[in-house]
């Protein structure tokens, strides 16, 4: 019965205010759809994070707290597999001219880690261009482990 | 609140207790003004206790660092007190652990301060 239970597919996709509260509704929503997909309390913690990480992300260097701009937050389990998608309006930016957190010149400096440790967190983690404008991020998460 | 934070005296330790999560926003503010009003008022050897911080993001991590940084750079230390999995995990895949002197023991922290 938990098996099946487990095993059906649930989405849910909202769209959020550039709020610091809705890092924590999507936090709260994503680790709770993967309480039912079957995460150990050590991935519910990693995914919780990277969650949290990619929002701040969206709501404060993407979309930077404008109230006229949304957040689509949405995410998925299915068949062993949670899937995160965050996308802001923002201007978005070059993944590939991020410093490096962890290079010695960089080790003391306040922020810069987001992404890091979202990409030490989960399986998978994507970042592509929005049309007209805005960036999306794709997390995904196996409860198999790679 | 988010964060609770309690300053004492060990001698000529200050103490800060920090519980619940340093998280972007109210807990990571408070954590890094209480830092900053220790230095103004030229405290030269800070423990942070972390022993009931149950979460800790990029944003509280940064707080660290730059306490850290402002501490030494006054030429005082800072050291960490009962870090729990989660919190030390996060010092250390950010190479962060090692730059950090890191205690277990309250009394074995306290008498490490030069």
């Amino acid at each position: 019965m938990s098996n099946q239970f487990r095993r059906e597919a649930e989405t849910v996709e909202r769209f959020l205010d550039s709020t610091l509260e809705s890092v924590d509704h999507a936090e709260e929503i994503t680790v709770g759809l993967a309480k039912k997909a079957g995460f150990d309390e050590d991935d519910l913690t990693k995914i919780g994070m990277a969650v949290r990480e990619s929002m701040v992300n969206a709501v404060v260097h993407g979309n930077r707290y404008n109230a006229n701009k949304k957040v689509r937050f949405s995410v998925s389990k299915d068949a062993g597999e949670l899937v995160v998608r965050i996308a802001d309006e923002g201007e978005g930016f070059d993944i590939d001219t991020l410093p490096d957190p962890l290079a010695p010149e960089n080790l003391f400096r306040n922020s810069g880690r987001g992404i890091f440790l979202i990409r030490s967190f989960m399986d998978d983690f994507r970042v592509r261009r929005l049309d007209p404008g805005g960036m999306e991020v794709t997390l995904v998460k196996r409860t198999v482990s790679k | 609140m988010s964060v609770k934070l309690n300053t004492r005296q060990v001698g000529d330790v200050s103490v800060m207790d920090v519980a619940g999560r340093i998280t972007l926003g109210e807990g990571s503010s408070a954590m890094r003004d209480a830092l900053r009003d220790m230095v103004a008022k030229n405290q030269k050897k800070i423990l942070l206790n972390l022993g009931d911080v149950t979460y800790i993001d990029s944003s509280g991590i940064g707080e660290l660092v730059s306490g850290f940084t402002s501490v030494t750079n006054s030429g005082g230390q800072l050291k960490l007190l009962g870090l729990n999995k989660r919190v030390k995990d996060l010092l250390q895949i950010t190479k962060l652990y090692t730059v950090f002197d890191v205690h277990e023991e309250e009394a074995s922290a306290i008498r490490s301060f030069s």
